[in-house]
């Protein structure tokens, strides 16, 4: 046992307490916080040829401190129209793929939601097993399923409907069904837990005061489940404007997306600042659902 | 039922199309993997040609291993980084840094990940100019950078147990002079315990799966499995890649199965309690 003195003088400090909170504090602080800062610091230095290939912000020299902070970056993404189409790109595609996402994701929960009690873990597993797997290898599978000579137009050739394949793979269409396939189950999931709460009477009340169906839905369960549609959409929208995996496999020359811009600006171009500088933009541009989706969350995280 | 529907609902239509659009996909992956011909799209016949071509790819085999090692460190840790940070959100009350905390728990659940990804690359970059350490990048780098996103997933897990868990109970061990550290494992960690092994099973499945952050903070040293798998389908579609997507199906579903049994066991020993508390 701990001598009691030691005891006291830990508890007086709340030395335990303090440490607790400190424990997740300094590590996300160190790794999720400061790297961004990083970013912004590097996006505002000039590329280099040296390794690390980027320039430095502060010099000492001749006792003068030089301060630089170069916005070549940021204008150069402005000037060249290539990553303005990008953004674009990711967005009108992303915001495609929540809304279809959010129209088979919504009856797909109301369903599992108004299921028998024993049926509704099965279903909630099986909706998230998918997940579980690889994300790379499920959308690999839409490579074999959409390609010129994949299974759809294998089927549609031999059964006779069309005589020359249609052309799916490398296109919005692609895309937009890999996103849908990859991140249906994030939709699903924060939808079906909040109309497993709605409480029944709410909807029993409405229909003995003569309420139609159709008007109940959307006067009592569709407001009653915002929190979760708010939830579910922005747990596809944000990672999806941020893709690489899926447009890199799945689309082509026409569907140019910021992650992979990224992707390419840093792996194969090695422009670290303006990689950094498409970074900072991207997160610029996800700041409002960002906070959306903290706010929502974190009401979730301490109610 | 109140009454009886001929026919089936719009939603209960859409939930099964939904989970046929689901599975459909993977069942064609399995299928394909069992193909004699290379072409992923012609059936040519029974094989299992591709299974062994797998099994001598000494490539995929040592990243199987890496990523396992990787995955099952980063989950554990993240499990301690979680459960610390879930707890805190929801037993300390207002402390300073909670706003602070609470949005770098939630941030990393939706961060597009080439963004985490290049933002740790950076760090990574610059701890090693300025103290020297990752001297090289590889397992050590992803290991923190899984551990981190892991976390978060974790914290959201543990969170939504602990608010469901009686307080009342660790309470009452606190009045009775339990210290803080006492009750935490005593009381709090068996109730929590089955949220925690969920959470370990998601981030060890998270840092299995991801590509693109690896990708980041890797160095030559270290190759994912997903850094493989990555570097053979960009080439086109290849029947070992089914053979390998049909085994990791089939271990996840073994897995989920295996969780819905115990799920249901559990379940069922609670409701016969209930049952038993009411008898008497």
């Amino acid at each position: 046992m701990m001598p009691s003195r030691i005891a006291g003088f830990i508890k007086r400090l709340h030395l335990g307490r303090r440490a607790v909170i400190a424990f997740p504090l300094v590590w996300l602080t160190l790794f999720f916080l400061l790297p961004f800062a990083l970013v912004l610091k590097i996006s505002l230095s000039e590329s280099a040829i040296a390794i690390p290939p980027y320039g430095p912000l502060v010099e000492y020299a001749d006792q003068t401190l030089n301060i630089f902070l170069n916005l070549g970056n940021y204008l150069f993404l402005l000037s060249d129209s290539l990553y303005v189409a990008a953004y674009w790109g990711s967005i009108k595609t992303a915001f495609v793929a929540t809304v279809v996402c959010l129209l088979i994701g919504y009856p797909m929960a109301y369903a599992m939601a108004r299921a028998p009690g024993r049926l509704q873990l099965i279903l909630l597993l099986l909706v998230m097993l998918p997940s579980w797997t690889s994300f790379l290898i499920r959308v690999y599978a839409w490579m074999g399923i959409l390609s010129n000579s994949g299974l759809i137009n294998n089927l549609l050739m031999g059964l006779g409907v069309i005589d020359s394949p249609l052309r799916m793979m490398n296109t919005q269409f692609s895309v937009i069904v890999g996103i849908v396939y990859a991140y249906l189950p994030f939709m699903v999931l924060p939808l079906y837990a909040h109309l497993t709460r709605l409480d029944n009477s709410l909807l029993e009340a409405a229909s003995d005061l003569g309420s139609r169906k159709l008007n109940t839905f959307l006067k009592v369960t569709l407001p009653l489940s915002m929190g979760g549609i708010i939830a579910g959409s922005m747990l596809v929208f944000i990672p999806a404007v941020g893709e690489f995996v899926i447009p890199e496999l799945l689309g082509g020359p026409d569907t140019l997306m910021i992650g992979k811009v990224l992707w390419e600006e840093f792996f194969l171009n090695r422009d670290w600042p303006v990689a950094s500088a498409l970074a900072m933009v991207m997160l610029l541009l996800l700041l409002v659902p960002i906070v959306w989706f903290h706010r929502y969350q974190s009401r979730e995280l301490e109610e | 039922m109140m009454r009886s529907r001929r026919r089936p609902s719009f939603t209960t239509v859409m939930l099964v199309l939904g989970l046929l659009f689901l599975y459909l996909p993977m069942v064609v992956l399995v299928v394909y993997s069992f193909n004699e011909s290379r072409l992923v799209t012609v059936w040519a016949g029974f094989s299992t040609q591709w299974y062994g071509e797998l099994f001598r790819d000494q490539q995929i085999l040592s990243a199987v291993w890496t990523s396992l090692e990787i995955a099952f460190f980063a989950a554990s840790m993240a499990v301690c980084l979680g459960t610390v940070a879930a707890f805190v959100m929801t037993r300390y009350g207002h402390f300073r840094g909670k706003t602070a905390l609470s949005s770098m728990v939630t941030a990393p659940l939706v961060m597009p990940e080439v963004i985490t990804g290049l933002s740790l690359l950076l760090l990574f970059v610059q701890m090693a100019q300025l103290i020297g350490w990752p001297a090289d990048r590889g397992m050590a780098t992803i290991w923190i950078a899984h551990t981190t996103f892991c976390s978060a997933y974790v914290a959201v897990v543990v969170a939504a147990r602990l608010r469901e868990v009686d307080r009342s109970i660790e309470e009452a061990a606190m009045d009775l002079g339990s210290p803080p550290v006492k009750t935490f494992f005593f009381v709090t960690l068996p109730v929590i315990a089955p949220a925690l092994a969920a959470g370990w099973l998601l981030a060890f499945t998270l840092s299995l799966d991801d590509l693109v952050i690896a990708s980041f903070v890797s160095g030559p040293g270290a190759n994912t499995l997903p850094m493989v798998v990555f570097s053979s389908v960009r080439m086109g579609v290849s029947p070992k890649i089914n053979a390998l997507a049909t085994l990791i199906i089939l271990t996840v579903s073994l897995a989920t199965l295996l969780a819905w049994y115990f799920m249901r066991r559990s379940e069922a020993k609670r409701q016969s309690v209930i049952q038993q508390g009411e008898g008497v």
